[in-house]
Formats: structure tokens, sequence, C-alpha cells
């Protein structure tokens, strides 16, 4: 087995028994990137250096081991462009929250990983440096917008990666690639230093190979951060420690199978057998039916999640893309892709006074109609303690898919979009496999706020039950 | 339209003088910075993934004023994004307050009547634009951030003030507060203090405000913004005779030629895309913080001058020369009680002190100041007759002065006094010798 096809967790403790060294690692996962990074273009940069800072990582949690950045991270010593030509060869002056926490426990920011320009996309499409291929089966993509950080861990190029989701942006391209990906609550993880997208929406977090890595990770980076007003002060627990606890008597609702695009398809079917493992497990599962409208005991379906998501992240958008004005940074505003001109061109409409509903600010309409999926979720997780769905509709979809169709990323991200609007925490592990396409299906495990623990229970206990993991051989 | 009524109300900007920056940690001290771009971080530059976090003194200091200034305070209030582009502001947005700011509906009392306060509310400075040619020849704009983030507060009154004297009146009443609560030194030759006023005419019997108005903007001090005004509704009132509107414009003042001039038309009101900052949650203001603001509330001004005239019979417009800040009104609290308890005579001491003009009044020790004024105010043995010459000389050679005096402009006598010192070459007792230039010059 090549080193770097270890989990971290592995990595962790081989390294502290001293039975392979930084150096065997750093070599697997070189060489791996010398083969596989042209061709699947994962890393916008890597940093060639990163053996000799790892070795000075040794007695650290996170022994040097090398980690992948999604590249709208700010790091000292590699460039930040969030894929966007606007800020090539852009070198911060300053560190990200979480990647300096990553570096101060051990960990070696390999890379910067490939994106969606600005994290405008669900495909890395968007891409000024081109699109990320699927590592599981390069005639596909791998989701976005954190494509390139679900790529780098699918293909081994990184022993774990960080992401970043304002709607679907880790746990769609997580479950593409098969992999596992944890869109922690809104303020649980510092957004300072992330370029932002939808400031109300952003969550950065893990991209990894197996359920307890992400619980690893998630201990390292989660927390207050004073430069972070958004971020809550609630004490960060030990994930790694109640992992184990399995989901015994957990009350478990499955969410949209009813749905006309969902009904009859290999993801709601996938779902459906979750619930059933669930069940043996010793959880009471039953299904949640979706309504239009705010009804006790059912599920807001996505219909007023993408327009007022789309309000809302656009208008953000437009306010967070202000400062890249021409005088700036690398170059200037002619370089906005596409995507990023329509998406400032609309939410700079969402803001204006044009864009009024009666007397109120469309943006401000919006959030109020966004509260209804506050209280539907808050209405739900009195009764549940979960809540399941598939992570995205289908399988990973082929290469050039998302041309032309500037929503293809909101009907992408339909099942994730409500709950990253209630700011709640969820998780995308494995749970399908077809074989001949070699694609990945992932199951949407979603949670109260602040319940990482028990959303990170729940998916080892599935992960632990099956067999969809390509890292677990059982 | 035959009797014509100026509308005015006026929106003044003061920066705080907080210890850091509005929402950043660095030093808050743009205009004794050494050198430029020295003050600076992440945050205050706008660069990519910062985050702002709000000052809480900052907050507190804008509640006082508010209390200071009579007005209702929002339990819930929020800061907003303000967008436009300008070198200046590196983010493209100022983050400020658009419809919940912390203070709203009070007063400031001047000569003329109450002017009431729409609103008080809290922002960010800009960084500051500097044109230059270089050695080389060649023009350039540079852009200094000491200043973006400075916390900036914006006095927004109703549109009662009625001339150009009641504008100047209320500027100089407010900065009067501003600087007892020590909260800014207002300093407008800096730009730490920014005076505007928007100014339109209407028929003194029409109740509606007019369909117009005209802003005057970079105006650094109340003699300016007084002249300034009085140009503007002499302006005003030509176009209206002529059966004309005045353009709806922003104007500026040449305080040289003692004219204003246009400077941005604004027919529609710009769009500044307002909306709530996701990077800053909601501030509540509980009543506990209220309480605990109201606590910091030193005595209010006219409370004091009312006090001091009945236990010194000190008169207001004579004392207020004396101090600034509510830490120097303490001083001079217990430097009156000990003064009465030396048997001295509190008005003549603050007669003495006003003309005395010591920079370091505050920083003498109490007895020392009293046993100064003791000396001084033995005054040399001068012949009365001896003394009535002096005076008659002096006013002699001081038309100008006895004529302003005569106008009503009663600190002439103050320079008289002076004169009247030097020619005699001793010390003199004020109010004797007023009271006989007064008698002479009637």
């Amino acid at each position: 087995m090549k080193l770097n096809q270890l989990t971290l967790k592995k990595a962790i403790e081989l390294l502290d028994k001293k039975e392979i060294s930084l150096d065997e690692i750093y070599q697997d996962i070189f060489k791996v990137i010398s083969e596989k990074n042209k061709i699947l273009n994962v890393y916008l940069s890597i940093d060639n250096h990163s053996l000799e800072k790892a070795k000075s990582q040794k007695e650290k949690p996170l022994k040097g081991l090398p980690i992948a950045v999604k590249d709208n991270f700010l790091t000292i010593g590699l460039p930040t462009t969030a894929s966007s030509k606007v800020l090539e060869g852009f070198m911060s002056p300053y560190e990200s929250t979480v990647t300096k926490r990553l570096k101060e426990n051990g960990g070696v920011v390999i890379g910067k990983t490939n994106m969606d320009a600005w994290a405008h996309g669900s495909s890395t499409e968007t891409s000024d440096y081109g699109p990320t291929l699927n590592p599981r089966n390069p005639k596909y993509l791998p989701g976005g917008s954190s494509g390139g950080s679900a790529a780098a861990v699918a293909s081994d190029m990184a022993i774990a990666s960080i992401g970043s989701e304002t709607a679907g942006s880790i746990r769609q391209p997580a479950s593409w690639c098969g992999v596992v990906g944890l869109k922690p609550t809104y303020g649980r993880v510092s957004r300072y230093g992330v370029i932002a997208m939808g400031s109300s929406l952003d969550s950065p977090g893990p991209i990894t190979k197996t359920v307890e890595d992400a619980a690893i990770i998630l201990n390292y980076i989660a927390g207050d951060d004073k430069n972070d007003g958004t971020t809550s002060k609630k004490p960060v627990l030990d994930y790694t420690k109640n992992l184990k606890k399995g989901v015994k008597n957990l009350k478990i609702g499955i969410c949209y199978l009813d749905h006309p695009k969902i009904k009859n398809t290999q993801a709601a079917e996938a779902v459906k057998k979750a619930g059933k493992i669930f069940e043996d497990l010793g959880a009471k599962v039953d299904f949640i039916l979706s309504s239009q409208h705010l009804q006790k005991n059912k599920i807001l379906t996505h219909e007023y999640a993408i327009s007022v998501y789309t309000i809302v992240q656009r208008g953000e958008v437009s306010s967070n893309l202000a400062r890249y004005d021409g005088i700036r940074y690398g170059n200037d505003r002619s370089f906005f892709g596409h995507e990023a001109k329509n998406r400032i061109i609309l939410g700079v409409f969402t803001l204006s006074n044009q864009a009024k509903n009666q007397e109120e600010l469309v943006y401000v309409y919006a959030q109020k109609v966004r509260h209804l999926y506050v209280k539907n979720f808050q209405d739900l997780f009195s009764k549940y303690d979960l809540l399941i769905s598939p992570t995205s509709p289908s399988y990973a979809l082929p290469v050039g898919a998302t041309s032309g169709d500037p929503m293809f990323g909101e009907l992408q991200d339909m099942l994730v979009e409500p709950s990253s609007l209630a700011g709640i925490c969820g998780i995308s592990v494995p749970c399908f496999y077809d074989e001949k396409t070699n694609l990945y299906l992932g199951l949407n495990i979603m949670g109260d706020y602040f319940q990482e623990e028990k959303i990170l229970q729940a998916a080892f206990a599935f992960e632990e039950a099956t067999n969809y993991n390509s890292w677990i051989k059982k | 339209m035959d009797s014509y009524q100026p509308v005015i109300g006026m929106e003044i900007h003061v920066e705080l003088k907080t210890k850091s920056k509005m929402f950043c940690g660095c030093q808050n001290d743009p205009f004794y910075a050494p050198k430029p771009n020295i003050y600076t971080c992440p945050v205050c530059l706008g660069l990519p993934g910062a985050l702002p976090i709000a000052n809480k003194k900052a907050i507190e200091w804008t509640i006082k004023l508010g209390l200071a200034l009579n007005c209702r305070i929002n339990t819930l209030s929020k800061f907003d994004r303000k967008h436009y582009f300008y070198p200046d502001l590196p983010k493209g947005y100022q983050i400020s307050q658009y419809d919940l700011p912390f203070c709203f509906d009070g007063y400031l009392e001047t000569s003329y009547g109450k002017v009431r306060i729409r609103r008080i509310h809290l922002e960010e400075d800009t960084g500051k634009l500097i044109h230059k040619r270089l050695p080389t020849g060649e023009d350039v704009s540079l852009i200094d951030f000491n200043r973006s983030g400075v916390p900036l507060i914006e006095i927004v009154t109703e549109p009662d003030i009625k001339s150009a004297s009641q504008a100047k009146e209320y500027a100089k009443n407010l900065y009067q507060v501003i600087r007892y609560l020590d909260i800014s030194d207002c300093d407008m030759e800096k730009g730490g203090m920014r005076l505007e006023a928007n100014i339109s005419i209407k028929s003194q019997n029409d109740d509606e405000l007019p369909n117009y108005k005209v802003e005057l903007k970079n105006i650094n001090s109340f003699r300016f913004l007084e002249k300034a005004i009085d140009y503007e509704i002499e302006r005003q009132k030509r176009i209206l005779k002529e059966g004309k509107t005045p353009v709806q414009e922003t104007r500026g003042y040449n305080a040289e030629k003692n004219i204003t001039y246009s400077q941005r038309k604004k027919e529609e009101a710009a769009d500044y895309r307002y909306f709530p900052d996701p990077d800053i949650p909601p501030i509540r203001i509980s009543e506990s913080w209220l309480s605990e603001i109201k606590k910091t509330l030193p005595e209010g001004l006219e409370e004091v001058f009312s006090r001091w005239q009945k236990d010194y019979q000190l008169k207001k417009e004579i004392v207020q020369l004396l101090f600034e800040t509510y830490k120097e009104k303490e001083f001079l609290d217990e430097l009156f009680s000990f003064a009465k308890n030396q048997e001295v005579k509190v008005e003549k001491l603050v007669n003495y002190l006003v003309h005395k003009k010591s920079r370091d009044l505050f920083e003498t020790d109490k007895k020392m100041i009293i046993d100064d004024y003791k000396k001084a105010s033995t005054v040399s043995f001068l012949d009365e007759e001896k003394l009535k010459e002096i005076i008659k000389k002096v006013l002699k050679e001081n038309q100008k002065a006895v004529l302003d005096y005569k106008k009503g402009k009663t600190s002439a006598i103050n320079f008289l006094f002076g004169q009247v010192v030097k020619e005699a070459k001793t010390r003199l007792d004020f109010n004797q010798v007023s009271l006989m230039i007064k008698k002479l010059i009637t």
C-alpha cells in the first residue's frame, strides 16, 4: 500500500509508532501529484518545501501531515486566487484562521486546490484555470465549488483537505467524489481570511477520507475567533471522543424522497436503504413529507429556498466583490469571468432601490422568508435528532454539463440549500457505488445547530455498517 | 412670495478619539501618524477575507452623546453596508448605519430655539487621497489608510434651523457638548469635525418644505459656516425672485472670495444599496448596558453653568472660556470650592484665570493657583487720576476698539484693559479698570 493512501487517523498512528516516516509519506504524495495533477487539475499551487516544514511539526497532533486547502483560504507563502484571474498571483500578507489553526497543530498546507472561481458554482467548471476532473472517473466532474479539495482527497494527493460551503460546496463534491464532507454549523468555524462569497452562509469545513478524519480536523479548526464576530462562543467538543456512540434510540427523519425530482431516483433508493440501516442499528426512522408551505411535521421544499438563496447570496456577492475595483490586486475588473459578472449584476439589482417588494428591499424580504426555513428546522428538530436525505439528486455529471445553465448550481444544490439557509450542520458520506462508472452517491445527514457531534456519530455508524468507503476495507 | 424663510438642516461628522479604530485593533491617530499607512491591518485595508469587529467603546460613546443630546436610544441596532466607488474606500462599501441608528429623536437648545436631532449614527471613516507631483514631474494620486476605519459619528438635525447665525450657534453648541464629553477633539482644520448644511428657502406662510435643497460642504470653521449660509440664502433668494427654482446640488465654499460654488448636481437620490452587514451581528442595547453608559454621563453642561451661577455668581459667557472637557470641569469644581474655603471670591478668580490664559492650568497644583492669584490681585497702588490719564490715552490711541465696543462688541473691553496694563506697566484690577473705561467711553 502506498502511504499517500493512508487515512489521517492511520497516518497519525503509524507516525506515532514510528513505523513510517514523513519522508515516505511525502514521497508518495508528490509521486501521485506528479502523475495525476496535470490531468486532473487539482492543485493551483503546490508548496515544494512542505516536507521541510512538516519535519518541524512532528511533535504536534497533526504530525506535519499534508493537507490540501481550497484556494479561497488566505495563506502566507502560497498564492490565493479563489480560482479567479482577478487575483492572479495575489500573495496574502496574513493567514486565515482555519489554516493558522491547522498549522499551529502540525498540519502542513501542501497546496491550494482548484474551485469554481470565487466559489460561484457546483462543478469547478467556472474556474479561470480550467475544470478539475473527477479522480474516480475523469470523464466526470468532481462537483463544486470545493471540487479541487474533494478531488485531492479522492486521488490521495493529500491526506485530508479543507473546503468551504455556502450551499452544498463541501457536501456535493464530497458526494460526487466518494469522500466525506462536513459542513459545520454557521459560526462554528471562523470565516476570517476566507475570501467572502455569501457572508451570511459561508461555512469552512473538512473534506476527508473517513468520518473519523473529519472529526479530527474539526477538533482543530472549530471555535470562537476574536477576528470573526459571527463565530460562536460555545465550547468546542472533542469530536473523536464519543464517535462510536452509535444511533441507538435516535429519531431520524428521511426528507425530500417524495419530491417529483427525487422520487424514483437511485439517490432516493440509496437513502431509503440508509434509513433501513439506521433502523437496524437501533434508530427510530420515519419519512417526512415535503410541503410547499410551512407546516408542522413537514419539510419545506426547496422552491423558495432557491429564490431566497439566489437573492441573498447574489446580493452579498455583489457587495463582497466590490473591493476588487481594479485599483488593487493583480488584474482589473475585465478579468472577472462570466459567472461572477452574472452574479454581480443580479446582486446589485437585488440590493438596489429598484428591487422592492412593496416597500421592502427584496434582500430584506428574502431574509424574512429565509427565517421560515429556520422555523421549519426548529420544528423538525424538536421531534427528530437527525434528518437524512440525498446530498445530490444524482451521480457526478459529465464534464461540460454545466455550460449555458446559470441556475445549474442551484438545481444541483437544491437538497442542501434549505439547511444552508438555516445555518445548521450536515455531513455527506458515501452511500452508494456504481461499479460501471466508478462513481458514488452521498448521504446527507443533517443535525440541529452545533450538533456536529451527533451527525459525526451517525455518519461513523453508517460508515461502519456499510461498505462504501474506498479506504476502509472490510 | 414676499417674505422668505430659510430652511436649514445640518449634518455634522465627528471622528471619535477611541484608542483603536472602529472595526479593528489599529491605532486611531490619523492626524499625528509619523508616516502614511502605518496604522493599517487586513481589516482597514479591506483585504480579501478580512472581517470587522465593532468597537464597543465607540458604540458607548455614540450612545453617550445621544443621551447628552436628549435622544432616544434604539434597543436593537445594527450596521449596514453603504456601497459606492471611490479609491479611498477599499472595500467598495462603507460600514455605516441605515434604518436603525443608535440614537434618534433628540434636540439641542440654541438661543433661537430648539434644534431637533433626527438621528446619530456610527460609521467608519475612509482613507485619504493625496494628489501630488513627484520630483520626477509625474502626477500621482496616493492613498493613506491611516484614517481608514476611524470611528465617525454623524449627527443629523431636522430642518429646524432658520438662519446662518442659528446654524453657527448650533454647531458651536454641539462642538462644546462633544468636547465636554471628551469623545472627540473636533479638530476642524484637520477634518476631525466636518460641517454640512442643507439649505433651501420657502415662503414664510408655506408649511411644506421646498422641493429642492442645496447641500453645502467643505466648511472648516464656524465663521465660514455662517458666511457661507448667508451667501447661499441671498443667492437662492435672488433666484426665487426671478421666479426660478435653485438647482438641487452640492456646493462648496470659497473662503477667500466668500462665495459658494457648484460641485456636483444631485438630480436623484443616490442608490447606495444599503443592506445589513452580515459580518456584524445585530447589537442589542440592554437596560443594564444602557444604565452603565448613563452612569458615565457627566453632569450636563447647562446644569453646571446654572449651578455655578447660583453658587459663585459665575457668568456662563465667561467661565465657559476656561474649560472644555468634563475632566476639566471637575478640576474647576474642586478649585472653586477650595478657593471658597480660602475666602477667595470665585468670580474674581475666574476673571483672573480667563485673562491669564494659562495653558497648563489643569496640571497646576490648586494651592499654587490660589497663591498666584492672591499675589496678582494685590494691585499696585495707582493714583486714580493717573489711571484716568492712562485710560484716556489708551482710548485715544485705540479708536477702533472703542467703536467696536460701542457697536456692542463687549470683548473689546478686554483688549483695552490689556493696553492699559501695558501702559501702566503694572498689574491692575480688571473690574475697577473696565468700569472706568466704560464710564469714559459713554
